[in-house]
């Protein structure tokens, strides 16, 4: 067994526990912690295929700011442990067969077609400078694009969470 | 090294349970988590395409998938506080009319 593989098999089995328990635990705060730990696994499952830049940014970006707006939407709103109802019992009662059956049919599928071709660590070095290549260049309209994106959701933001008389306010003005 | 399909089946792996949080939960805020827990699966996979092939445009593909998800969440989490205000309940099962 390669020191790769190792590796893979460490950050897989975390990265799955963590999903699995975000599924378990019925108070909102956990489920985020343990969604933070599968983010920083992939992270290492990221670094394991030469993909630097993304995982800097899956840290950075995902496991630092998009989980932070999470756990302070959770205590803003003071979210507790939510209530078992009967309609959550039929989804359970459905849902994880269906996954069970939907993961074990792909990794059926995948393992079948792509059972032989091997990945190989650290050929393809995605670095910030060849990341940014691409970026500036190819696909320079997308990122200018994106940047547009961003601005309209940090405005849909601020409208849907600031308070109604507050609005009314301002259109009074 | 480590076959292509073994990341393959990581990320359907945890795309099945973010598929799985987000019909088994019935708080609004897990279900928006399971939803990113989908996302990262599908980054996974584009990233092991990616070193598959050689092509660097995978891992860009991601970034843009990061940037969306972040608007995603800025914005749904404001959704979120919006309903909370509305109905003062984060369970899915109690918000089930358009008007109030």
């Amino acid at each position: 067994m390669s020191i790769h593989l190792i590796l893979f098999l460490f950050f897989g089995v975390a990265a799955v526990a963590g999903a699995v328990n975000l599924l378990a635990q019925s108070h909102p705060i956990n489920s985020a912690l343990s969604l933070i730990a599968v983010m920083a696994a992939l992270a290492g499952e990221f670094l394991l295929l030469g993909a630097e830049f993304v995982a800097a940014i899956q840290v950075i970006v995902y496991a630092g700011a998009i989980m932070v707006l999470f756990v302070f939407v959770i205590m803003l709103l003071n979210a507790g442990v939510e209530e078992r109802t009967k309609g959550s019992k039929v989804a359970i009662m459905f849902g994880i067969p269906g996954m069970l059956i939907g993961s074990v049919l792909v990794a059926w599928a995948v393992l079948h077609s792509y059972g032989n071709q091997q990945v190989f660590a650290s050929v393809l070095e995605g670095t910030p400078s060849k990341i940014a290549m691409l970026l500036f260049h190819e696909f320079l309209l997308p990122f200018e694009v994106t940047s547009i994106l961003i601005l309209i959701a940090i405005m849909g933001a601020v409208v849907l969470a600031s308070k109604p008389h507050a609005v009314q306010k301002r259109k009074e003005h | 090294m480590v076959p292509l399909s073994y990341y393959l089946v990581l990320s359907a792996i945890l795309f099945a349970c973010g598929v799985t949080g987000f019909l088994i939960k019935r708080n609004i805020i897990t279900i928006f988590m399971s939803i990113e827990l989908m996302l990262n699966g599908v980054n996974l996979s584009f990233v092991a395409f990616a070193a598959q092939w050689h092509a660097l445009s995978g891992q860009v593909f991601v970034f843009f998938v990061m940037v969306v998800a972040a608007a995603e969440a800025a914005v749904g989490l404001a959704v979120i506080i919006a309903i909370y205000r509305a109905r003062e309940t984060l369970n899915v099962d109690q918000v089930n009319l358009l008007k109030l």
